[in-house]
């Protein structure tokens, strides 16, 4: 048998044998490979930076587990970033499966690195509200209206938080971090076009290119796209997170295809040939 | 009357709310935020419903002993376990400790990232098998293909960081992102957009009746 | 220049006079520069209000010139308040910080008199308010005025689709090109019923709130119908309860059409699960145990779009895909025989149906389509030449 023939009727479970062995390798021995902010990136650590120190900002993670991989990284590096400023952060959640996971993540964070800082008065996670665009909406009248209580069933309208905080006027940036819908195109067409709140996002990978046209008109100030956005975000800031470890496997990964596209096409035209002769 | 009522409703509606993204005057606005509202609750319901269809088709498919029935009494003991953990633990019944979240992180999170994960391999199987060159068309693509997948990972900067800035895989990835990949999908927004648009003014006009029922 | 109350101490007894005197003055000045230097800053002046435009009349914009001691960074913060009459009571409405001087404030009553203040406030207190501005009313508009393009294109639009709609009726059925995948349903339906087996109908996975859904559906009416012609099972698992109670009318209301009502099966349409990933693991248990030999994915589609086509390929069935969903446009391209890309979804039903009405409508989406391009071209054009009113009557708030 030909190597073209052999090549041809592989079974698709090598490729997926391959493929598993190539991602779990960079993670048992790191490849540190080195990483360059691209100008998306760097223009949401831009933009985060100007927002002034002690602001209250709205954060929406609007994912769900199946985006871990590259939410995650993004929420962890985005709310150092903004607590590093002193800012107090808002958290909603617009994925019914992602309160639950957004909060472990915020906890995290807060509890080993940010200890001092007191939930209701420094973050508040204002959890899951059905309705989708209708919640954005909803937050344009006012957001204790729309969020009454918070992730742990606590009256929002009491926090020291929340006090002074009306409508999407009280912040001074969104930063949106989103793995489909309800997400950031939601955002951006509910919310920054109707209230002209300037916002950054966080997407998956596969989404990005859709959102370069918003980057492009300055309805986004900044994108981070996918786990390779978030590991530049991540060197933006000095940090070795999740996403950073995630790139090398990434690299392999992307490789592998990209060697199985031209793979496929010379044992294709090694055929054709053949046929042709 | 079972037709014309809805159908009335749906451009009534329709019209109304097209009509308050122009008009902020209180007689339009507030009856509109008010739909609004009403659109929340709505959809909070609907899970409701949901959750009955899912016991009521399960039940008969366990019921007349249909195939797969073992997994149909798995999928409404898991069901039914997690809205009684849930309904038991209340407001709170996502914070550490609970056996909600227990749930949550051990089983929905896990299997749910693990499907997300099967991607990865789909996508090498696909690629190898699919993504054929039989025009130069395709041969564009292809190109521009491998240079975005390979230039958005790091292992690109290792092999071409040594050139100019210019000449990197990143730079040109970040160039076709920015411009050709960019205008294309402008395009394709605004005409999906305007598709978006044309079916709206179906259904509020009258003219696509499918969301009623199947009669004409 | 007031005193800050702090009496002055008593002369030293068997002092020289002489002493005494320069003593008591070096206090004094003293006294005058820390009073300077104590003393809150200079009130704001010159404030002024406007009505928000474009808005119910909820709220008022406010501005006013900085406290002379802002260049000297005495002000912290100005301070706004409002009352319903001149003499107040006066309620705080807000605080900004000194490099502001402007607020909206959004939390007035339309049609109702108010009064502002605005003091500054600085480390050594606050200063009584210069001057009271009002009476200042909130109006609620009745046309925002920033879409008039926006208003524009949707009355070209409505135009356009009923004039092709009247010319439809008219008899003069405008020209659809032929679109490859969905005359290729009826090639999978026929040849699911020469296999013996089934027809998997996915109507994408968002609610009824998305198009998508609505002209997935719509396609499902057809399908049913060719299913019931030929006597082909068909499969229809749906995400949300909405669509499911509709996807049940749509396959009933198709073998109703085909006169095939008795061959209704009631669990044809089943309701799965609105999470995404346990959708999909419903979706191809279905497609790996009762290998249907036709896939239609017709709706909106997200991560799981390359999961359900490469299962689905992997079953050797004929599949046929459409989504707006432009990301998962390239996975469906790749895995499945025919892929309608875009608009062409939303096409679909008025292409099956034949309908002059609805086919009139594709037409007038088409003309504004023309429209659109001639804009963009003129506006590279004029932006290109530093002209910006057309970019700028463009811009909504």
């Amino acid at each position: 048998m030909s190597l073209a023939t052999f090549f041809e009727k592989l079974d698709r479970r090598w490729i997926f044998l391959a493929m598993g062995l190539l991602v779990l390798f960079p993670l048992l021995f790191p490849l540190a490979l080195p990483l360059f902010v691209s100008s998306p990136v760097a223009s949401f650590v831009k933009a985060v930076d100007s927002i002034p120190d002690g602001s209250k900002v709205l954060m929406s993670c609007d994912y769900d587990p199946s985006g871990i991989p590259e939410m995650v990284p993004m929420t962890r590096t985005a709310l150092r970033h903004l607590l590093d400023k002193k800012c107090k952060v808002i958290i909603t959640v617009l994925w019914n499966g992602g309160p639950g996971l957004v909060d472990k993540v915020v906890r995290k964070v807060v509890d080993e690195e940010y200890p001092d800082l007191k939930y209701g008065v420094d973050y508040v996670n204002l959890g899951y509200k059905a309705g989708d665009e209708a919640v954005m909406v909803l937050m344009g009248q006012g957001i204790v209206n729309a969020f009454p209580k918070d992730y742990r069933g606590s009256d929002t309208r009491s926090m020291p938080i929340m006090r002074g905080v009306r409508d999407y006027s009280s912040f001074p940036m969104l930063v949106n971090i989103s793995s489909g819908y309800p997400g950031t195109k939601e955002w951006v067409q509910q919310v920054q076009a109707r209230f002209h709140l300037p916002m950054v996002a966080g997407v998956t990978a596969v989404s990005a290119p859709e959102f370069y046209p918003y980057l492009q008109s300055g309805q986004l100030l900044g994108l981070l796209g996918g786990m390779a956005g978030a590991a530049e975000y991540e060197k933006a800031r000095g940090e070795k997170g999740s996403a950073t470890r995630g790139m090398d496997a990434q690299s392999l990964a992307h490789f592998f295809v990209a060697f199985c596209i031209l793979l496929g096409n010379v044992v294709q035209w090694t055929k054709r040939r053949r046929a042709g002769a | 009357m079972k037709r014309e009522l809805p159908l009335f409703l749906t451009a009534v509606i329709g019209i109304f709310m097209i009509l308050s993204f122009f008009v902020p005057h209180q007689l339009v606005s507030v009856p509109a935020d008010f739909l609004q509202q009403c659109a929340v609750i709505m959809v909070a319901f609907g899970y409701v419903l949901g959750g009955a269809n899912v016991l009521r088709v399960n039940f008969d498919g366990i019921y007349k002993q249909k195939p797969g029935w073992i997994y149909k009494i798995v999928l409404v003991v898991a069901l039914i376990a997690t809205v009684v953990v849930g309904a038991v633990e209340g407001p709170g019944f996502l914070n550490p400790g609970t056996r909600s979240k227990w749930i949550y992180d051990n089983i929905y999170s896990n299997m749910s990232a693990t499907m997300f994960a099967l991607l990865a391999f789909f996508i090498a199987s696909a690629a190898f098998r699919a993504f054929r060159i039989r025009t130069a068309e395709a041969g564009l693509l292809a190109v521009a293909a491998l240079i975005v997948m390979l230039g958005r990972v790091p292992l690109s900067n290792a092999l071409t960081g040594w050139l100019p800035e210019w000449a990197r895989l990143q730079t040109v990835q970040e160039w076709i992102m920015e411009f050709p990949q960019n205008a294309a999908k402008r395009a394709i927004l605004m005409g999906a957009a305007l598709g978006v648009m044309a079916t709206g003014l179906r259904v509020i006009l009258g003219l696509e009746r499918s969301y009623l029922s199947g009669e004409d | 220049m007031r005193a800050c109350g702090v009496p002055a101490p008593a002369p030293a007894p068997a002092a020289p006079p002489g002493v005494t005197a320069a003593l008591v003055a070096v206090l004094f000045l003293g006294l005058i520069v820390t009073a300077a230097v104590a003393a809150p800053p200079e009130p704001p002046s010159g404030l002024v209000w406007q009505d928000v435009p474009n808005d119910a009349g909820r709220a008022v914009m406010l501005e006013w010139k900085p406290s002379p001691a802002d260049s000297a960074r005495r002000v912290t913060a100005y301070v706004l308040e409002r009352a319903t009459a001149p003499g107040g009571p006066w309620t705080f409405v807000d605080s900004v910080t000194a490099d502001k001087h402007e607020k909206k404030d959004q939390g007035v009553r339309r049609n109702t008199e108010y009064y502002y203040r605005v003091t500054a406030s600085g480390p050594d207190g606050l200063t009584p308010a210069l001057s009271v501005t009002g009476p200042v009313m909130a109006k609620s508009e009745w046309f925002n005025r920033t879409r008039w393009s926006v208003l524009v294109a949707i009355a070209m639009f409505f135009a356009f689709v009923l004039w092709f709609i009247s010319q439809a009726q008219a008899g003069k059925k405008p020209f659809v090109r032929r679109i490859p995948g969905i005359d290729a349903i009826e090639e999978a339906v026929g040849r699911a019923t020469e296999m013996g087996r089934g027809v998997l109908f996915v109507p994408g996975i968002r609610d009824i709130n998305d198009i998508q859904t609505v002209a997935g559906l719509v396609i499902l009416e057809s399908v049913a119908r060719l299913t019931a012609k030929y006597e082909t099972p068909i499969t229809v698992p749906v995400t949300y309860p909405i669509p499911f109670t509709i996807a049940e009318e749509m396959v009933k209301g198709g073998y109703l059409h085909a006169g095939r009502a008795d061959q209704y099966d009631p669990n044809s349409v089943r309701f799965i699960s609105p999470e995404q990933f346990a959708y999909v693991a419903a979706v191809t248990g279905i497609m790996l145990r009762e290998r249907p030999a036709a896939h239609i994915f017709m709706g909106a589609f997200y991560a799981e779009s390359l999961l359900l086509a490469e299962t689905g390929f992997a079953t050797g069935a004929i599949q046929v895909a459409a989504t707006a969903n432009v990301h998962q446009l390239p996975f469906f391209v790749v895995a499945c025989d025919y892929t309608l890309i875009g608009e062409e979804l939303y096409a679909a039903s008025a292409y099956l149906s034949g309908d002059p009405k609805l086919v009139g409508s594709l037409k007038g989406g088409d003309l504004l389509k023309i429209a659109a391009i001639i804009v963009v071209v003129v506006g590279c054009v004029l932006e290109s030449g530093h002209i910006h009113w057309l970019t700028q009557w463009m811009v909504t708030q």
